[in-house]
């Protein structure tokens, strides 16, 4: 940078923080002669004002040349004076350019656009990058920076290194930094210049990183282009790396909503051995118990809002829990040992629960809310993260584990695992085993309610929505081997990334056929599942 | 093979056959020389709307042949159907010809509508009748033998295969939405003008096709009590109740469940080639999962393991369905619900099987005879069980 080019700079910056401290008339009164300036008439006067607006660098001038980019800005036949103007009803409502005054509205023919073409545009946007780079606002700066960065403007490189300069912001300084390395890429500096440039935006490793980094490519000779291609290799291998990250982590979510639907499953079908067609329904309770208790919380008691599903939760495993109690002791117990019949009349069922919801709340989506604390993302690296979805992985490993210790060490989970291996000899050492099948059958039934809750949060809640998960629910269990909760785990998990990689190839749709001949064909493999049951217990 | 089919002949499948092809005579005789005003005056609705049950009644004796006899609960029939239905679609598809909305004389609309350019590979040969009418036989056929070929070498059985039975009609269902696989995706086939030459819409191809779906179902009830009376027959229904011990004693069990299997989807095949032409439309709705469990529960009403009851159970059941979704569609479901739990709780063995249950049961007493004289026709039903012998080989799976 030449000393002179130094000074001239500084003296636009001068006059940016000067500008400041006038009052707004007085700045008006500055920038009007250019503003003016812009509605001569060809596009080589308008570029001129334009240069002329930029070198005051004055950022209340920004939205002035953004109204020229948007093509907003106008001439008035009448005096000349250059307004920006926007449609109104069939009028077009006029605004000063400078002070944001209003000045009522006119008809389209007492006005005559500012013409601009593709070459003026480009002096627009770099004109507005470089206005908005020495903007107070933070937010302005980060924007321009990126905008300048996208535009890749040799022309903005002298007003860049002044902002550098002066940026105190890290995250800003950082963002204009790699904007100077695109616009050296695209300037006649030396190479050696460039091909730090090309390492430096190297290192950002995204797309836009790619689009820069290609066009290098595809221009540059020798050393630079050697650059250039090994950094583009570097970038896509990345790249290449978080679209997997990307897919396991969606795979893994697909895959909780799967364990959700299906580990109560697991728990009827997988432990008990009863096939129960209307579970689907029981999470289909669940999601209206936390549809009903957001009502109810709406019309009373607003501030318990964010604790709806807190509230929710307990009440979906009663509901559902206490309508599989009554299932288990009015139908079910008298189809043990006829699993196909259990089959059938289970599957009426469904059909009764299904209209009596939508009798009840109508056939149409319901509404459920999400809390302030299930909304929103965070970002790692390159991963974006919904906070819903990490909260029902969260959930559903949650219920896995609980799940599990109440098989495990609690006494009602003994009784129940005594009841599976064998039954007579559980009868016979005083376990009342009708208790502990309806029991059984009720908390199968109350963990698919709770399932509903949180799925209430990502699917629609309709009486239909039981229906959806049956079938994958079953695909889950039958593939992750019955009797197992671990199998149910490693298999929603499995089948979830399984689903998720298929996508990209072939389809959202085509994906899960694949994946369901894929259960099918595994299945005739190990009819017994994933993790099948070993020994006696085969053979029932 | 005269021997065969004569020694099917037992009284009760004369009688249905019989019946059958008396209505087959009569109701279009009643449709096309009554004066329309008259008394005895069958309306076309009417015709098309009983010759639409009796592709069903079809459809539930090729269930019951398979899961009646043998043992295998299907939930995927309904898949066989429609693929049956899909083949004659595609046949009337191109009878069509240029009188479709574009014109084209070779692609029917919809292709025309995505823009295709030739016509598929699958769509050849469609346009012949004898080749459609091959396919209807083939296609579920060819599916039911590769996928039972799988299934039931691999020894899947009970819950487990009717399980994939339904993923399978799933993924099918899945498949024929999409526009790509070439079958009208999501609007299926439909606005057909006519058969082999004949309007579609006409009274008198009405009452054909009646006629002949009444006589396919003589067919199907025909082939039923052949097989099931022959010594291929008893084996077949020695799988169903035993299945380790039919293996023990030598034989192959997954190749008698094999060709119950196929020769079933064939049956359904026809049923749905059969259903087309008289409604008029397929779509993929009918690969739904909801519809073929229906199946199970026409064939359950009516009785299992009988050679009428599915076709009363079929009948009834429509006949109960299209009487309440016209007066209180709300109740539908509720009926329909209620009577999958009724029926497996109060009724195992449908209604037929009860009234010849307790026919028997009273010649039985009247005779005074202690003998054991149980057909093998009948299925063996555990005793009400207590829940303590959950674990026992259940004899009804």
């Amino acid at each position: 940078m030449t000393p002179i080019t130094r000074i001239v700079l500084l003296l636009g910056l001068v006059l940016v923080l000067g500008g400041r401290l006038f009052s707004p008339a007085q700045a008006a009164t500055d920038l009007a002669p250019l503003v003016a300036a812009l509605g001569q008439g060809g596009y080589d006067q308008t570029e001129q004002a334009v240069n002329a607006i930029t070198a005051t660098g004055d950022s209340r001038a920004a939205p002035v040349i953004q109204a020229l980019g948007d093509g907003d800005l106008y001439a008035r036949k009448s005096d000349k004076s250059v307004v920006i103007a926007r449609r109104k009803g069939s009028d077009l409502a006029l605004t000063d350019p400078i002070t944001g005054a209003d000045l009522g509205t006119a008809k389209s023919s007492e006005l005559e656009k500012v013409r601009v073409n593709n070459k003026l545009r480009r002096v627009v946007r770099s004109a507005i990058g470089t206005l908005t780079l020495m903007s107070p606002d933070r937010n302005t700066r980060l924007s321009a920076a990126n905008a300048v960065f996208q535009a890749r403007d040799a022309d903005a490189l002298e007003i860049l290194d002044t902002a550098i300069a002066k940026e105190t912001d890290a995250q800003v300084r950082d963002a204009m930094e790699n904007a100077r390395a695109a616009a050296i890429l695209n300037s006649q500096h030396p190479e050696a210049e460039k091909i730090e440039a090309v390492q430096r935006i190297a290192a950002l490793g995204n797309d836009d990183a790619l689009k820069v980094l290609n066009a290098v490519q595809s221009s540059a000779q020798g050393d630079l282009r050697t650059a250039a291609a090994k950094a583009i290799a570097g970038i896509q291998r990345d790249l290449a790396f978080w679209n997997a990250g990307q897919n396991v982590l969606y795979g893994l979510s697909l895959g909780s909503v799967l364990l959700l639907a299906a580990i109560g499953l697991a728990i009827t079908f997988g432990v008990m051995g009863v096939i129960n067609m209307a579970h689907g329904e029981m999470v289909m309770l669940g999601a209206y118990t936390t549809y009903v208790v957001q009502e109810a919380i709406r019309t009373s008691a607003p501030g318990l809002f964010d604790y709806s599903l807190a509230i929710a939760l307990p009440l979906a495993f009663i509901v559902a829990g206490a309508i599989g109690l009554v299932i288990e002791r009015t139908i079910i117990r008298w189809l043990y040992g006829r699993p196909l019949e259990t089959l059938l009349a289970t599957w009426g069922l469904s059909l009764i629960l299904q209209q009596a919801v939508r009798s009840i709340f109508g056939p149409n989506n319901r509404q459920v809310g999400a809390p302030a604390w299930m909304s929103g993302a965070f970002d790692v690296d390159h991963l974006t993260i919904t906070y819903s979805r990490l909260w029902i992985l969260v959930f559903a490993l949650a219920v896995f584990v609980l799940l599990n210790v109440l098989l495990r060490a609690t006494s009602f989970g003994l009784q129940m695992r005594a009841v599976t291996q064998n039954r007579r000899m559980a009868a016979s050492m005083g376990i009342r085993t009708p208790w502990v099948d309806a029991f059984t059958f009720a908390l199968g039934s109350g963990v698919a309610g709770i399932a509903g809750v949180a799925l209430s949060q990502i699917d629609n809640v309709s009486p239909n929505l039981g229906q959806s998960y049956i079938i994958d629910s079953f695909m889950v269990v039958v593939f992750g081997g019955v009797g197992n909760l671990w199998g149910t785990l490693v298999g929603a998990l499995s089948l979830g990334v399984l689903n998720k990689f298929l996508e990209p190839y072939a389809g959202a749709v085509l994906a899960k056929i694949l994946v369901l001949v894929l259960i099918i064909l595994f299945i005739q493999k190990r009819p017994r599942g994933l993790f099948a049951l070993k020994g006696r217990a085969v053979e029932q | 093979m005269s021997h065969f089919f004569l020694r099917a002949l037992d009284r009760q499948a004369s009688l249905a056959i019989l019946a059958l092809l008396v209505l087959a005579a009569v109701v279009p005789a009643l449709n096309l020389l009554t004066p329309p005003g008259s008394a005895l005056h069958l309306s076309t609705f009417t015709v098309s709307l009983f010759g639409k049950y009796l592709t069903y009644a079809l459809l539930a004796v090729a269930l019951n042949l398979v899961w009646g006899y043998c043992g295998i609960l299907s939930l995927g029939h309904g898949a066989f159907f429609a693929l049956g239905g899909y083949a004659m679609g595609m046949y009337l598809m191109r009878q069509i010809g240029s009188r479709g909305v574009y014109g084209n004389p070779l692609l029917p609309d919809f292709m025309v509508f995505l823009n295709w350019k030739t016509l598929p590979w699958f769509w050849h040969g469609f346009d012949h009748f004898w080749f459609a009418a091959i396919m209807v036989l083939l296609v579920p056929g060819l599916l039911a033998f590769v996928f039972g070929w799988f299934a039931f070498r691999s020894r899947v059985t009970g819950v487990y295969l009717s399980i994939i039975t339904q993923a399978l009609t799933y993924a099918l269902l899945l498949s024929f939405f999409r526009n790509d696989m070439g079958f009208g995706g999501n609007n299926g086939l439909t606005d057909f003008k006519d058969i082999l030459g004949f309007d579609i819409q006409s009274d008198a191809t009405r009452s054909v096709l009646f006629a002949a779906s009444a006589v396919a179902l003589a067919l199907g009830v025909l082939v039923t009590s052949a097989i099931i009376r022959s010594k291929y027959g008893k084996i077949l229904i020695a799988v169903r109740d035993a299945e380790s011990r039919t293996r023990f004693l030598g034989y192959r069990p997954e190749r008698v469940k094999l060709f119950a299997f196929v020769v079933s989807a064939c049956m359904a095949g026809v049923a749905g080639a059969l259903y087309v032409p008289q409604v008029g439309i397929i779509n993929p709705g009918e690969f739904a999962p909801a519809n073929s469990i229906e199946i199970v529960i026409w064939t359950a009403v009516g009785g299992r393991a009988t050679l009428i009851g599915p076709i009363v159970g079929a009948l009834l059941v429509n006949a109960g369905k299209s009487f309440f979704t016209g007066w209180l569609p709300e109740l539908w479901l509720f009926v329909l619900g209620g009577l999958f739990v009724a029926v497996t709780l109060f009724l195992p063995r449908g209604i037929i099987g009860t009234l010849a249950h307790g026919w028997s049961g009273l010649r039985q007493r009247r005779a005074s005879s202690s003998a054991e004289t149980g057909t093998d026709a009948e299925p063996r039903l555990p005793p009400d069980m207590p829940a303590g012998s959950k674990y026992e080989p259940a004899a009804a799976e």
